[in-house]
C-alpha cells in the first residue's frame, strides 16, 4: 500500500508536469483526490491494514495528499502565469497607432485673449460691465468733452444713426454710463464692440473691439494709473516687459498718455516690427478730466480717477502673430482650430 | 507738421541728432512720427565745372565733357543733354554715388568713350522747378548765383542748400499752437531748458494811409472775432531767395511766388494763415465779412461755380464773395503776375463753422485744418507784421502805413491757481518742487503773479489745474513719475450672468463647437436669404446714415444669416465637417425709445458628419448641463428659414426659447449649400431665467431595479415624446426611466405604421420590486398606449 502511495504520487507528478491548462489541473485533482479518485480508493483500504500500519499509512497518504495538492496549486499558479504572460503577448499593439480624440471646441481668438484680460483685472479688483453698442451722441461724445464740430471728432470717422445716436466709436461713454449710476469707489473693465468707418484692410475694420478700464476713488493718482497698467502689461506679457508712458491727448482725460512697451523683437533698438521705434504702442490712458467727473455729478475736489482704453484685435494680433486683421472676422475653421 | 531743423535753429539752440530730438520730443509731448534727411540718398555728388564740351565721336546725340572737380585732374564724362557748354557749374554723380530712388551710378563706357559719372538734372537731385525756378526742367541743372558760387568738389547738397532735415511731428487737435515752427520751437526750449529766440516783425513802411486803399466791414463778428488787413502796393511779383524756398520745401511745401510763398511762410512760422487778396478785384476798396445770401455762388480757383449757403462766413467785396472764410480763396482773390496792389488779411474765424463750411463744401484745406481747431486771435498782429516785415526784405513792394484792425476777440485772459501741493498728490509725486513748476510754466508763456498763473492766448487748451499738472508732468517726465498699486478693497467677481455665459460656453466647446465671431452688421438682403417674409418685424432694423456699403448699412436683427454666412464660406473651402457657435448679439429696435434693445443671442450652425438629432442633442446637452429639466419641443412647420418636417421650438415654461432644424432646403441654395445643414438660434436672456445653478444630491438606490422591454406598432405620426409621457403618466413613481432604444419601418410593418420599443427601469426607494409589481406597470405601460393607438407588437 505504501508503494502503491507513491506511485500515486509520482504519477500525479509525472502528469503535472505535463499539464498544459486548468482543464488538465482539473483531471489531475479529481483523478486522485476526487471522491473515486485513486488517493480516496487506498484510504477506503485503510480498514484492512493492522493498528500499527494504520497510523503510518494514514500519515503517510496525507502526506501524499497534502504534496499533491500542492503540486496542484503551484501548477495552477505557474499555468495562470504562463497563460497570462501569452494573453499579454498576443495583445500588444502598435502603441505608435494614432489615440481616439474627443472632439473639443476652439474658442475664438478674441475671446480667448478676453478672458485672459478679464482675470488678470478681476483679480485686480476690476468688475466686468457692459453697455450699448448703439448709442448716444451725448455719451459717444458730448458727455466726453467733444461736442459737435469738434475737430477731435476727425480722428474717429462714425456711424451716425441719425443727429443724436450713433453706433460707439469707442468704450469709452461707458465711463460716463458707470458714474452717473455707481457711487465712487468705482473700478470697472467693460469689453466690447466698437465701430468706425475704416475700410476693410489687414489692420483695419469698422467694427472692433476695446476694453475700457475707469477707476474714481478718492485720492487716485497718475502713479496709480502707472502701477495698474505696469501690473496688467507684466500679466499679460511677462514680468521683464518694459513700459514707457508718454504724453498724448484725448478729450475726456488730463494728463492723457500712451502706453508703450519695449518692442519684444529688437528690444528697443529699433526695427521693422516697431517701425524703428524700438516702442510699441499698446493703450491710451490718462486721469478722468474734471469736467467729466463733474456732469456725472461726481465732486472732483474730493475725488479723482483714472481710464484707459485697450485695443483687443492689435493684443490678439500680436499674441499669436496674426499678419491679417481679416481673419478673425472671417471664421475659417482652419483657421479656428488653430487656437 | 513737418519742421524743417534750419528753420527751429533760428529760434533755439540745441545741438543732437535728428534722433535724440526725435525722442525727446516725443517724450515731453510733441510726437514725433519720423524724420527725413534731405541728404540721406545723395552721395558722392558734387559741384563740378565743364572745362569742354566735344562731340562724341560715335555717337550723334552725345557730347564728351571734361569736368573739373576739384581734384586736380578733370575726369571725363558723357551726356546726352543738349544745354550744357565749357564754363557751366554743373552737379557732378561720381564714381559710386547715388541718388534719390535708390540709383547708383558707376564709372563705365558710352560707345567707346569713357564715362566716370554723370552730370544731373533737378530731377535726378529729387528737385523740381519750385525748388530752382532758373534751372532747365528737361536738361542739366546749370548752377547759378549762390549755387555757382560755391568751390569745386563741394557736396551739391550743401552747395545748393539741400542739407535740411525735416521732422514730422503728429500734433493733437488740443495743440494748434504747435502747428508752427513758433510754437514747437517753444516746446523744444522747455524740452531743453534752452533760451527761446522770439523775434519780433518790424516794419519801414511806404507812408501813405491804408484808408485810402480799403475799408472793412465785418458784420458777424461771432464768426470773425478779429479781421487785420494791410495793403502792400507796387508789388514786385518774383522768385522767393533760396533759403526761403529750402524752408518751405523741408516743410512740404512748393515754392509758387514771393507773396504766395509769404503767406505759406507766415502760416509754418507762426501758425496763422494769411490769405492776400489782388486790390483790384476788391470793388470799390471794400471787404465785407459776412454771411453768404442764400444761392450766392463763388467762382473758384478751378473756374467752378459753387452754391453757398447761409451759415457760411464769407469774405466779400461791395458785391460778390471773394474767398469763403477760412477755407479758400476764389477765382478772383489770387495773385497773379499782373498784380500791383494787395491786401494781406490776417483774421481769426470761429473753427466749427470753418468746419462745418469746409465740410460741406468738400473744401478741406491747410487753412481749415487748422483755424477748426481754434485758433488764437492774438496771433494775427504779429503774423501780418511778419508778413509786411517779409515784403520788405524780399523788396517784393512797399508797405503802405495804417493796419485796419476789427477786433471783437476775448482779451481776458484764463487765470488758475498753482498748487503745487495738489498738483504732487495728484500726479502721486512728492518731489516736485514749487520752483521747477514756475520755471516750466513761465517757459511756456504762462506768467505768475505770486499764485496766480495767467494762461497764454494761445492756449486755450489750458483750462483748469488738471492741465496746469499735465504741463508740469510732461517736463518733469511721466516716466519718473512713480508705479503704485491702488489703495482700498478689490473684491471683484463675475456677475452670476457672466458666469452663466461662460458656462454656456464650455458646454458648446465640450460638444466639438468652434466659436465664430461675426460683424454686427449685415446687408439687408439677408433677410431675403434666410426667407423672412416681407412682412416679418424683423426687417425692420436700425439703420446706419453713412455705412460703408450695403453689404454693412444694417444692424441684424439675427444673427442667423451671419451664422449661415459663415458655414457658407467654410463649405466653400472644402471643409467638410463644421460645427460652429456664437454669442451673437442682435438689435432690436424698440418703438418709442432712441436705442435698441440689445440681447445676446446663441447661435448655432453645422454640417457634414451630423444630423437633426446632433443640433437638437446639443440642445438637450446644454439644457440638462443648465439643470433645466422640463421643456418641451414643439414641431415648428411654417418656419421659412427651416425645412418644415424638420424644424422646432424649445419652449421652457410656455416661454418659447428659439428654433432649430435643418436649413430649408431653398435657403440653403440661396448660400450655396449643397450639404444638408442644421442651425438654432436661442435667447440667452431666456436661458437663463430658467437656469438653476443649485444641484441637490438625490440618494443613490439600495434596491436593485427590474427592467422590461415593450416593443408596439402605432402610426406612423404618433410623436414618440407623446407616448413617453403617457407612459410616464401611467406607471407613476415606479418607473425611475424610459428610454427609446428603436424606432422601425420597413418590412414586417405595415404602410404607414412604425415599431417603437422601449426599455423601462422599474425600481422602488424602500424595498426590491417584486415581479407582480414590474407585470403590472408593464400593463399598464400597454394600456397607456392602447389608448394612442400603439399595439403591442406580436
Amino acid at each position: 500500500m505504501k508503494e502503491a502511495l507513491n506511485n500515486i504520487l509520482a504519477a500525479a507528478k509525472a502528469e503535472l508536469e505535463q499539464a498544459q491548462d486548468a482543464k488538465a489541473l482539473e483531471d489531475v485533482r479529481v483523478r486522485y483526490l476526487g471522491k473515486k479518485g485513486e488517493l480516496t480508493a487506498i484510504l477506503k483500504q485503510m480498514g484492512s491494514l493492522s493498528a500499527e500500519e494504520r497510523p503510518v499509512i494514514g500519515q503517510l497518504a496525507n502526506q501524499v495528499r497534502a504534496e499533491i495538492e500542492t503540486l496542484l496549486a503551484e501548477t495552477g499558479a505557474e499555468l495562470k502565469e504562463k497563460a497570462l504572460e501569452k494573453r499579454l503577448m498576443e495583445e500588444r499593439l502598435d502603441v505608435t497607432l494614432p489615440g481616439k480624440k474627443q472632439v473639443i471646441g476652439h474658442q475664438h481668438p478674441l475671446n480667448l485673449v478676453l478672458d485672459e484680460l478679464k482675470e488678470i483685472f478681476l483679480g485686480m479688483g476690476f468688475d466686468v460691465v457692459t453697455g450699448p453698442e448703439v448709442e448716444l451722441d451725448y455719451y459717444n461724445f458730448e458727455a466726453l468733452n467733444i461736442p459737435k464740430n469738434h475737430p477731435a471728432r476727425d480722428t474717429q470717422d462714425t456711424f451716425y444713426i441719425d443727429d443724436n445716436v450713433v453706433l460707439r466709436s469707442q468704450t469709452s461713454p461707458m465711463q460716463v454710463r458707470t458714474m452717473e449710476k455707481q457711487k465712487p469707489p468705482i473700478r470697472v473693465i467693460v469689453p466690447g464692440r466698437v465701430y468706425r468707418s475704416d475700410e476693410v484692410d489687414a489692420t483695419h475694420s469698422p467694427m472692433f473691439h476695446q476694453i475700457e478700464g475707469l477707476v474714481v476713488d478718492k485720492g487716485v493718482t497718475m502713479a496709480d494709473l502707472k502701477g495698474t497698467l505696469e501690473v496688467f502689461v507684466k500679466r499679460l506679457y511677462g514680468e521683464d516687459t518694459k513700459v514707457r508712458f508718454r504724453p498724448h491727448h484725448f478729450p475726456f482725460t488730463e494728463p492723457s498718455a500712451e502706453m508703450d512697451i519695449m518692442c519684444f523683437h529688437c528690444h528697443g533698438e529699433g526695427c521693422r516690427l516697431c517701425k524703428g521705434e524700438g516702442w510699441i504702442e499698446i493703450l491710451g490712458c490718462g486721469m478722468v478730466h474734471p469736467r467729466v467727473l463733474e456732469r456725472c455729478g461726481i465732486d472732483p475736489e474730493v475725488y479723482s480717477g483714472f481710464a484707459f482704453g485697450i485695443g483687443l484685435e492689435r493684443i490678439v494680433m500680436r499674441r499669436y502673430n496674426i499678419d491679417d486683421l481679416r481673419l478673425l472676422y472671417e471664421n475659417d475653421v482652419r483657421f479656428l482650430k488653430q487656437f | 507738421m513737418n519742421l524743417s531743423m534750419k528753420w527751429l535753429s533760428d529760434y533755439v539752440d540745441i545741438d543732437v541728432t535728428p534722433k535724440q530730438f526725435s525722442d525727446d520730443m516725443t517724450m515731453s509731448g510733441s510726437k514725433v512720427e519720423g524724420y527725413a534727411d534731405e541728404t540721406a540718398e545723395i552721395k558722392n555728388v558734387v559741384v563740378g565745372k565743364l572745362l569742354s564740351v566735344e562731340p562724341h565721336p560715335n555717337a550723334d546725340h552725345l557730347v564728351v565733357c571734361k569736368v573739373d572737380v576739384g581734384e586736380g585732374a578733370p575726369i571725363q564724362i558723357c551726356t546726352g543733354a543738349k544745354n550744357v557748354k565749357a564754363g557751366d557749374i554743373v552737379p557732378v554723380a561720381k564714381d559710386g554715388s547715388t541718388l534719390p530712388g535708390g540709383v547708383s551710378i558707376h564709372k563705365g563706357e558710352l560707345r567707346g568713350q569713357e564715362s566716370n559719372g554723370m552730370l544731373c538734372s533737378l530731377g535726378e537731385l529729387g528737385l523740381t522747378t519750385h525748388d530752382f525756378p532758373y534751372a532747365d526742367e528737361n536738361g542739366i541743372f546749370i548752377l547759378q548765383g549762390e549755387e555757382a558760387a560755391a568751390p569745386l568738389g563741394t557736396d551739391i547738397c550743401k552747395a545748393i542748400g539741400l542739407d535740411d532735415v525735416s521732422v514730422e511731428f503728429e500734433i493733437t487737435p488740443n495743440r494748434p499752437d504747435c502747428l508752427s515752427v513758433t510754437g514747437l520751437a517753444r516746446e523744444a526750449a522747455v524740452t531743453y531748458n534752452v533760451p527761446l529766440k522770439l523775434h519780433q516783425p518790424e516794419v519801414k513802411g511806404c507812408g501813405e494811409d491804408i484808408h485810402n486803399y480799403l475799408s472793412v466791414r465785418v458784420e458777424n463778428p461771432e464768426l470773425c472775432p478779429r479781421y487785420m488787413a494791410r495793403v502792400v502796393k507796387n508789388v514786385r511779383i518774383g522768385p522767393s531767395p533760396r533759403w526761403l524756398r529750402e524752408r518751405l520745401r523741408a516743410s512740404g511745401m512748393r515754392a509758387i511766388n514771393n507773396i504766395v510763398d509769404i503767406t505759406n511762410y507766415v502760416m509754418l512760422e507762426y501758425g496763422q494763415p494769411l490769405h492776400a487778396f489782388d486790390l483790384k478785384h476788391m470793388k470799390d476798396g471794400q471787404i465785407v465779412v459776412r454771411n453768404a445770401r442764400e444761392g450766392e455762388t463763388i467762382l473758384t480757383l478751378e473756374g467752378v461755380d459753387r452754391v453757398l449757403s447761409p451759415e457760411m462766413l464769407v469774405i466779400c467785396d461791395s458785391e460778390k464773395p471773394s474767398a469763403v472764410a477760412g477755407v479758400k480763396g476764389g477765382k478772383y482773390s489770387g495773385i497773379y503776375d499782373d498784380t500791383t496792389t494787395i491786401v494781406f488779411e490776417s483774421a481769426n474765424f470761429f473753427g466749427p463753422s470753418v468746419r462745418v463750411t469746409a465740410r460741406d463744401l468738400g473744401m478741406r484745406t491747410e487753412s481749415s485744418g487748422r483755424y477748426e481747431k481754434g485758433l488764437d486771435p492774438a496771433t494775427c498782429l504779429p503774423a501780418v507784421m511778419r508778413a509786411c516785415e517779409l515784403v520788405e526784405l524780399l523788396d517784393a513792394g512797399d508797405v503802405v502805413d495804417g493796419i485796419i484792425d476789427i477786433d471783437n476777440s476775448n482779451h481776458t485772459p484764463r487765470q488758475i491757481r498753482l498748487e503745487p501741493e495738489w498738483i504732487n498728490r495728484f500726479l502721486g509725486t512728492d518731489d516736485i518742487s514749487e520752483e521747477f513748476m514756475r520755471e516750466k510754466l513761465t517757459q511756456l508763456g504762462f506768467q505768475l503773479d505770486g499764485d496766480m498763473i495767467t494762461v497764454p492766448s494761445y492756449r486755450a487748451d489750458v483750462e483748469g489745474k488738471a492741465d496746469v499738472a499735465e504741463e508740469i508732468a510732461r517736463f518733469y517726465g511721466y516716466n519718473k513719475i512713480p508705479t503704485t498699486i491702488i489703495r482700498g478693497e478689490a473684491a471683484a467677481q463675475l456677475t452670476p450672468r457672466q458666469k452663466f455665459e461662460r458656462k454656456l460656453n464650455e458646454l458648446l466647446l465640450a460638444q466639438g463647437m468652434n466659436e465664430i465671431a461675426t460683424f454686427s452688421f449685415i446687408s439687408p438682403k439677408y433677410y431675403d436669404k434666410i426667407g423672412l417674409p416681407a412682412d416679418a418685424p424683423e426687417r425692420h432694423s436700425v439703420e446706419i446714415l453713412n455705412p460703408l456699403g450695403e453689404d454693412t448699412s444694417v444692424m441684424r436683427t439675427t444673427a442667423l444669416p451671419s451664422m449661415l454666412e459663415v458655414l457658407a464660406s467654410n463649405y466653400s473651402h472644402r471643409t467638410l465637417d463644421v460645427r460652429l457657435y456664437e454669442m451673437a448679439t442682435e438689435y432690436i429696435p424698440v418703438e418709442g425709445q432712441q436705442l435698441p434693445y440689445e440681447p445676446v443671442r446663441l447661435t448655432m450652425g453645422m454640417y457634414g458628419d451630423c444630423d437633426f438629432f446632433t443640433i437638437k442633442g446639443a440642445i438637450e446637452t446644454i439644457l440638462e448641463n443648465l439643470g433645466i429639466e422640463e421643456y418641451d419641443i414643439v414641431p415648428v412647420k411654417d418656419d421659412p428659414t427651416y425645412h418644415p418636417g424638420r424644424c422646432a421650438e424649445l419652449v421652457i415654461d410656455g416661454d418659447p426659447i428659439g428654433r432649430f432644424g435643418e436649413i430649408h432646403p431653398i435657403v440653403a441654395e440661396r448660400y450655396e449649400l449643397d450639404a444638408r445643414s442644421y442651425a438654432a438660434r436661442l435667447d440667452v436672456e431666456k436661458l437663463f431665467a430658467h437656469y438653476n445653478p443649485n444641484r441637490e444630491y438625490t440618494p443613490l438606490p439600495k434596491f436593485p431595479a427590474a427592467q422590461r422591454d415593450i416593443a408596439v406598432v402605432c402610426d406612423d405620426d404618433l410623436p414618440v415624446l407623446t407616448m413617453e409621457r403617457a407612459v410616464r403618466a401611467a406607471v407613476g413613481p415606479m418607473l425611475e426611466k424610459i428610454v427609446l432604444f428603436d424606432v422601425y419601418k420597413g418590412s414586417h410593418i405595415p404602410a404607414g405604421k412604425k415599431s417603437v420599443a422601449f426599455n423601462l427601469v422599474l425600481r422602488r426607494a424602500d424595498r426590491t420590486i417584486t415581479d407582480e409589481e414590474s407585470e403590472s406597470a408593464v400593463q399598464k405601460a400597454v394600456a397607456a398606449l392602447a389608448e394612442l393607438g400603439a399595439e403591442l407588437r406580436s
